[in-house]
Order: C-alpha cells, then structure tokens, then sequence
C-alpha cells in the first residue's frame, strides 16, 4: 500500500495504482484521475461514475462492464467510445474502485 | 508499510495502454454445444476488454453457435462427460441432456453472463469479428442469410490463417 499525490490530492492506492480507500474518492479526485488517463468527464461519464460507486456501495464488488450494459442499458459499444481500450478497468479507476473481479 | 509518493515524483497510475503491441487473439470455435461453447465466447470478451483484437472462426460443430436457427438452443449432455461426476448410466437417460442444459443455462445466467445470441452482441459491440467457415457452411448448405447479423462473411481456411498472421491462437 502507499500513497500518491493526483491534482493535489493525496491518495492511497495499491500497486497498479488503484484507489484502495472509496472514502477518499470525490468529484474533485474523479476529475483528477480522468486528465491522468486522457478521459474527459462528460455527463455521460459520471452517470456511469455515479453507477458504478451505488453498485459497489450496494454489493461489495465493481460491476462489470456487461453489468454496467445491462444495468444501465448503455450498449458496450458505447462503453468502449466513453472509456476506450480497456473501458471496465478504465471506470473502476476513475470511479475510484477496484478492478472488477468478475470474468464477463 | 507505506511508502509515500510525495510531490516531484511522477504519480503513480495504471498504466492502461501501454504497451502498444498489436497483440491479436484468434479463436477457432469448433464445438457446438452449449459447455464448449462458452469457453471461446467468455474468452473473446475478456481479450476484448484488454484493448486486444479478437478474431473468432466458428467451423463444423461451432456453427451452431452464428446459426441462427440453432444458436439460441444449444445443448449441454452429460452423456460421455466423466466430470459431471454422475454415473454414467444415467446420462443417457430420456429428459437427461435437457434437464442438464436447463440447468447449466440457469447457472450461466444466474452469473449475468448473457446467452450465447446477447454474448455475440456483446462480443461485435466491444469490437471482435465473427467469421464463418466455408467449408462448413458448403457442408450444411447454409447461405450468411442464415447466419447471425454480426458474422462478417465467410470465408476459407486459408483466408483465416492470412488474416490472423502473428496472433495467438486458441483452439476449442
């Protein structure tokens, strides 16, 4: 575990570089972790935020990208223009979560 | 034990995509019931999600899984499978093969992983190609009128190997 400094914020995050504390995860930090990763915020992109943190909260684990598909009925292809390359790990990132575990 | 990363030092964060390396993943889907059908999907969708360009070639029994009229009922039997752990005897029973499909449908699902027509769907949308195999379709006498919508055309052999040059292969 160690500590990184993003925008001006100090965050604690794991190896990879992944939040490891959700408290420490605002709007602010958000915004900061998506410049790191060239994502510009739009309101598309927080609502997905705002979907990703309520299912965590809800579930004790980072919804996949099929359930982030389904359950906000946004087509995966969509998912892949808004977060590109490697849009599941790209979200849980900026949402401040971990890496999904989940296989699809 | 924390190390703390102050200000000065370039801050730490995933590194998404680097590095560029062109990787590719070529699948060859020949099985067509439904627990041999799932391993080349779910694998597809994975290297999809890593930023990697997939191609799926679906061949004799695997045409089940792009034929329109069978993809959405595939079957699983525990007939000649030793690791359902049942004695064989039993596999073989009438009602057996669609009791054991039921049920590992109802498992699959159970997951939110998505059937094999919605998983296809969801393979094309995150960028994989689907390619049907000419031989096989010359075989069943089937046109790409009968196949799923996302199948990019059909094509031989030779035309996969050329198009997958350099890319891992997987071969289920």
């Amino acid at each position: 575990m160690s500590t990184t400094t993003i925008g001006g914020h100090t965050l604690t995050v794991d190896d990879e570089g992944f939040l490891t504390d959700p408290t420490e995860w605002s709007e602010e930090v958000a915004a900061a972790l998506a410049e790191q990763i060239g994502v510009t915020l739009e309101s598309e992109h927080w609502a997905i935020l705002g979907f990703l943190r309520a299912e965590h909260a809800r579930t004790g684990e980072t919804p996949t990208l099929r359930r982030v598909s389904t359950g906000m009925q946004i087509p995966v292809k969509r998912l892949f223009e808004l977060f590109p390359v490697k849009p599941a790990k790209k979200m849980a990132y900026v949402a401040g979560l971990p890496k999904p575990r989940g296989c699809v | 034990m924390t190390t703390d990363i102050g200000p000065g030092t370039a801050p730490l964060v995933p590194s998404f995509d680097t590095p560029a390396t062109g990787r590719k993943l070529a699948i060859i889907c020949s099985k067509g019931s439904l627990d041999m059908a799932y391993p080349g999907l779910i694998l597809a969708n994975a290297a999809l999600g890593e930023g990697v360009e997939v191609h799926l070639f679906f061949t004799f029994w695997g045409f089940d899984i792009i034929n329109r009229k069978h993809m959405a009922d595939l079957k699983f039997t525990p007939l000649g499978n030793p690791a359902t752990h049942m004695p064989q005897g039993l596999g073989g029973l009438p009602g057996m093969t669609a009791m054991a499909t039921h049920q590992m449908r109802k498992a699959i699902a159970d997951l939110d992983v998505p059937d094999v027509p919605d998983f296809l769907e969801q393979i094309t949308g995150s960028g994989g190609h689907l390619w049907a195999c000419r031989m096989s379709a010359d075989m069943q006498h089937l046109t790409e009128d009968d196949l799923y919508d996302g199948v990019e055309a059909i094509i031989s052999a030779s035309d996969f190997i050329e198009m997958t040059e350099g890319a891992q292969l997987l071969f289920i």
